[in-house]
């Protein structure tokens, strides 16, 4: 049997992880792990090695650019979908030169979410 | 602070309520803050450096971001704890978003939430400090803007 896919939430707003967890669901993912604080992100992705990551830029300790920048040093196959408020085009760009798959900006809807990590995984 | 910096932080109120609700929040007058208190249940509070220094705050009802909540989370259950978080990021959304037109030396910090109705949130005195009131459905917020 084919193991699912592991997804590791990180975002500094509760309510944003809650809304990532029940919004992605239908895709049959395994939450292994959900943080609000960037140091603390590096070490689960350490540790229970996720296939997926959806990464929030503005979080207390460690911003998400570093966090990304590790993260990708670890281990480049992972997909990560940064979801921020930063709407900025630098900061989109500078996310998916370094290794981000995806860049969704807040606010956005459950639909918009889905299509965006469909898109990502290429089930879509 | 211009007319054109409260027409960024308007757009991007405006464009929360909506993309979260499909419902339109609608904006009064903007007018400068003078002693009295701007604080209701709930305030997020942003601080802004770089090239633009101050802070952002948004200020709201408990029923107001219960609702909201119950919206992002598609449930009828928003914590307290839930309504505390929803109010920090709200600023962050908003405050993050107008670096669509500001650019990236626009630097935002993480949020601070205060909860309950505090005497006021003190603010730089040399700075004008402008309150744009917003009405989403039937609930009343405040979006405070300092900049220098």
């Amino acid at each position: 049997m084919r193991a699912r896919t592991k997804l590791l939430i990180v975002d500094d707003s509760l309510t944003i992880r809650q809304a990532i967890e029940r919004n992605l669901k239908e895709f049959s993912l395994e939450v292994v792990g959900s943080t609000g604080n960037g140091k603390t992100a590096l070490e689960l992705f350490r540790n229970l090695e996720p296939d997926v990551v959806t990464l929030d830029i503005t979080m207390p300790e460690l911003d998400g650019i570093t966090v990304l920048e590790e993260m990708m040093k670890m281990r480049n196959d992972v997909k990560i979908m940064v979801i921020t408020a930063l709407k900025d085009k630098a900061t989109g760009l500078r996310a998916i030169q370094i290794g981000a798959k995806s860049y969704l900006v807040k606010p956005f809807t459950s639909e918009k979410l889905k299509a965006a990590f469909a898109r990502m995984l290429g089930t879509n | 602070m211009n007319e054109t910096d409260l027409h960024f932080f308007i757009d991007s109120t405006v464009n929360y309520f909506e993309e979260i609700t499909g419902e339109q929040a609608v904006t009064g007058i903007p007018y400068l803050k003078g002693k009295e208190p701007v604080v209701l249940d709930y305030s997020g509070i942003i601080g802004i450096s770089g090239k633009r220094k101050g802070c952002v705050y948004i200020t709201t009802t408990r029923e107001m971001l219960k609702t909201l909540a119950n919206i992002i989370l598609d449930d009828n259950e928003a914590t307290l704890e839930t309504v505390k978080d929803l109010t920090g990021e709200i600023a962050n959304t908003i405050s993050g978003n107008v670096r669509e037109a500001y650019g990236s030396s626009f630097m935002i910090s993480v949020p601070v939430v205060i909860e309950g109705r505090a005497k006021d949130i003190r603010l730089p005195e040399h700075v004008q400090t402008f309150v744009i009131p917003i009405t989403w459905k039937d609930f009343k917020s405040f979006l405070v803007v300092c900049l220098e």
